[in-house]
């Protein structure tokens, strides 16, 4: 393997990683822009997701093993169906443990979401035990070869969703009504309010869309990587920080940095030394957070 | 002061009722524990006391003593969780199928029930720590069993080297039974007749040893400033060590005529010590290791590091892992093109690994004990009969879950320690030296176990098999037909 082959091997999966972390760092944005709130649950939605589809597509023991789910839907309704479910696991969390606290401060709301992502795991270990879990491929056949190296035909599906994730969400806060009062939202909550938008509502759905997105991101990435109850942590950490790498409010700017994370993390694991590829990860955080330094949690949290 | 003496005398009343409700440990709630004599020696009191209550029930059985209290700490959730569940089910059923033939028979002429208490560590090293103490300062254990894995057993052994109460391990580090020569790292040791050696992490003597051919006293001796103990006297282990594990990978490779492989290794206890026995034993068959990749436990992507192991052009390719991960580096593997053999080591040995690695699976080698092939061994075996008769119990105990090595090793650790409870009873230094002295060709299920005072793993290349996946099955693999498998 030549060392141009190995380099565009490292982007491969580089871009393939990075765009898990764009999408959890999407949801990390949407939520934080219109509520206010880093939601740390955002990896257990993709948790849900992908766990939900196995059970769906597959048969499953659940409950330890006490319940066996035998439908096995065709795997797109599956998707369908885990992704809808897991957006109302998202809106049921709001309508819980969120909206009860409107008054409290940012901090409180933030140590709220934390709980939130431990119960959710919790519940994944009471339902799907601790087994990892796989899903096959979406479109089986031999990989696409590039001057060497080798794209996957999943790969290529989780690029290609991100993708298709981003550019549908552009469209959707740029020329739709719902999309542009969540933008309001985001810009002036009081002002949003006095033009008539039910905040509420719109918080109530940016944690649908967060999670929906999420529940994504686990599905397409479980066929290479599996899925266990507590996949979801990592996931929520290195989303964060992408989106942290974005400012938080960026969604476009947090989509690059979760790219950024994953060709740093695997340029550097490749490259450099694979011992220390978190490292890298937290060290390029660190940096940018330096360059920008206070503009992030700055202001909201000097507010609340 | 009023409110103080209010409080105190509050605390007394709240003692008594403690002590009220609580038969057993009462004693040892005003005496502090000595730390020269081990909590185990203490029951002999109180003996009389407790067999009372009990007869009642046991008709047959005329007097019973105090229960026999193995502990043991598994990774029931977590990444090792395929390797802690059929552990502690083995121990499990063991204690079931013991106490229904009346329990053991003490040097005392009594009968003991057994009594197995399970603490799940989560695969997470502080857990496995207080789980330890737990277990011997609350519930006042005679054997710790465990842990699951690596770094955690090696961080509960000074835990239970002070406490003075045997552990069995169920984890593969030499670094578990062996001193690590941590406060050594970075200085040069003498090698007698070898030169100087610059020690490295994880490193033993008996690593070094064998690493230069030379005997571990020799060693010792040349070096007076190093602790003058070869093995840890409390510590013991029943899962093969990782250097006999490569001696049979190697023997794979020298059978293929392959010169140079790849390594890709977990970067914890366990991938650090099967790493180094992979450096001490390949070179001398004439291997080349080119390249030596490490990966975070959790991870999920290894495409960055099989890229580069690929761009060295390896004719074979080793990985240490835990099904966890090793499942997902298989799928990698294949994604991206490998057209070399996968060995990988016995961490992998349950079907857990198959089930999630699927197709990808196919044609992976793996050295592991031979309990995964038991039916297709020669009858002449000395453990054939002990490791069909496990699979059949096992079975019906679990209704039907997959046999695995781990379970294996929980069935030595348990069966060796009843042993010694029958022999010595439950005071810590008998049955310590017990361990050491008595188990003689104990015919096991990981293999033909015989523990001296210098060697607390007693099993050897010999109890290893080299397995194959072929259908979703492990098939065995004689050592002639090394050379004809992919």
């Amino acid at each position: 393997m030549s060392l141009e082959s190995q380099l565009l091997q490292f982007l491969f999966a580089g871009l393939t990683l990075g765009s898990i972390y764009a999408l959890i760092a999407l949801g990390f944005v949407t939520i934080y822009n219109v509520t206010g709130i880093v939601n740390f649950a955002q990896g257990d939605f993709a948790m849900l997701g992908a766990l939900i589809t196995v059970t769906l597509y597959q048969r499953t023991g659940i409950f330890n093993r006490v319940i066996t789910v035998n439908l096995q839907l065709p795997l797109p309704l599956a998707i369908l169906l885990a992704v809808v479910l897991t957006t109302l696991i998202g809106v049921v969390l709001y309508l819980i443990a969120i909206r009860p606290a409107r008054g409290a401060s940012v901090i409180s709301l933030i140590i709220i979401t934390i709980g939130a992502s431990i119960a959710l795991r919790g519940l994944g270990l009471i339902v799907w035990w601790t087994d990892p879990y796989p899903l096959p491929v979406f479109t089986p056949g031999p990989p696409i070869e590039i001057a060497g190296a080798v794209l996957t035909r999943q790969n290529v599906w989780v690029i290609g969703t991100m993708v298709a994730i981003v550019v549908g969400l552009y469209l959707f806060f740029e020329h739709t009504l719902l999309g542009k009062a969540l933008r309001a939202c985001a810009v002036n909550r009081e002002a949003a309010r006095l033009m008539g938008i039910k905040a509420d509502h719109m918080a109530l759905f940016s944690f649908a869309l967060g999670a929906a997105v999420s529940a994504i991101a686990g599905i397409v990435i479980t066929p290479s990587t599996f899925m266990a109850y507590d996949s979801g942590t990592l996931l929520s950490l290195k989303g964060f920080v992408a989106a942290i790498m974005g400012g938080l409010t960026n969604a476009p700017l947090a989509v690059a940095g979760g790219l950024v994370l994953g060709l740093v993390e695997a340029f550097g694991a490749g490259l450099l030394s694979s011992a220390y590829k978190d490292a890298f990860a937290f060290l390029t955080m660190f940096v940018i957070l330096l360059l920008r330094a206070g503009g992030v949690f700055g202001q909201r949290l000097a507010e609340a | 002061m009023l409110r103080r003496a209010v409080l105190l005398l509050w605390l007394v009343g709240l003692l008594f009722v403690v002590a009220a409700c609580q038969q057993q440990p009462a004693p040892t709630a005003t005496k502090p524990p000595e730390p020269t004599k081990p909590p185990a020696a203490q029951p002999s009191p109180t003996k009389a006391e407790a067999a009372q209550p009990t007869p009642t029930k046991e008709e047959a059985m005329p007097k019973e003593g105090e229960p026999y209290k193995l502990g043991l700490v598994l990774s029931i959730t977590g990444p090792a969780s395929a390797l802690g569940v059929p552990e502690r089910d083995t121990a499990l059923m063991l204690m079931e199928k013991i106490n229904a033939a009346g329990g053991i028979k003490g040097p005392d002429g009594l009968m003991h029930k057994l009594e197995v208490i399970v603490e799940d560590d989560a695969t997470d090293t502080g857990q496995a720590v207080l789980a330890t103490k737990k277990l011997i300062e609350q519930d006042k254990v005679h054997v710790i069993i465990g842990s699951s894995v690596s770094p955690n057993s090696i961080a509960m052994a000074p835990v239970v080297s002070e406490a003075e109460i045997p552990m069995i391990s169920l984890a593969s580090s030499t670094a578990i039974v062996h001193p690590l020569l941590k406060d050594f790292e970075g200085q040069t040791i003498q090698i007698p007749g070898k030169g100087e050696h610059t020690v490295g992490p994880g490193e033993t003597v008996i690593y070094l040893s064998r690493l230069y051919d030379v005997d571990p006293k020799a060693i010792l001796e040349a070096n007076p400033q190093l602790p003058q103990e070869l093995v840890r006297p409390w510590v013991f282990k029943t899962p093969q060590e990782n250097y006999p594990v490569a001696q049979v990978q190697a023997d794979y490779w020298k059978a293929k005529g392959v010169t140079k492989v790849g390594s890709l290794g977990v970067n914890n206890a366990f991938g650090l010590d099967s790493r180094l026995a992979m450096k001490a034993v390949y070179p001398k068959a004439g291997i080349e290791i080119v390249a030596d990749e490490l990966f975070q436990p959790k991870d999920k992507d290894f495409r960055a590091q099989l890229t580069k192991i690929k761009g060295l052009d390896p004719e074979g390719v080793v990985v240490h892992a835990t099904p966890g991960e090793g499942a997902p580096i298989t799928v990698q593997f294949r994604e991206l093109g490998f057209d070399v053999p996968l060995v990988q080591n016995h961490g992998i040995g349950s079907k857990a690994f198959i089930d999630l690695a699927g197709q990808a699976a196919e044609g992976v080698l793996f050295p592991a004990g031979k309990l995964l092939v038991a039916e297709t061994l020669p009858d002449d075996d000395p453990q054939k009969p002990v490791l069909l008769q496990y699979i059949e119990d096992y079975d019906k105990y679990t209704n039907g879950a997959p046999r695995s090595t781990f379970g294996g090793h929980a069935w030595d650790a348990v069966m060796i320690s009843v042993q010694c409870l029958e022999k010595v009873g439950p005071e810590a230094s008998a049955l310590r030296d017990c361990f050491e002295n008595d188990v003689k060709d104990f015919v096991g299920i990981t293999g033909v176990f015989t523990w001296s005072p210098v060697d607390h793993v007693g099993i050897f290349k010999e109890s290893l098999a080299l397995i194959m996946i072929k259908d979703g099955n492990w098939v065995f693999v004689a050592p002639d037909e090394y050379a004809n498998v992919p």
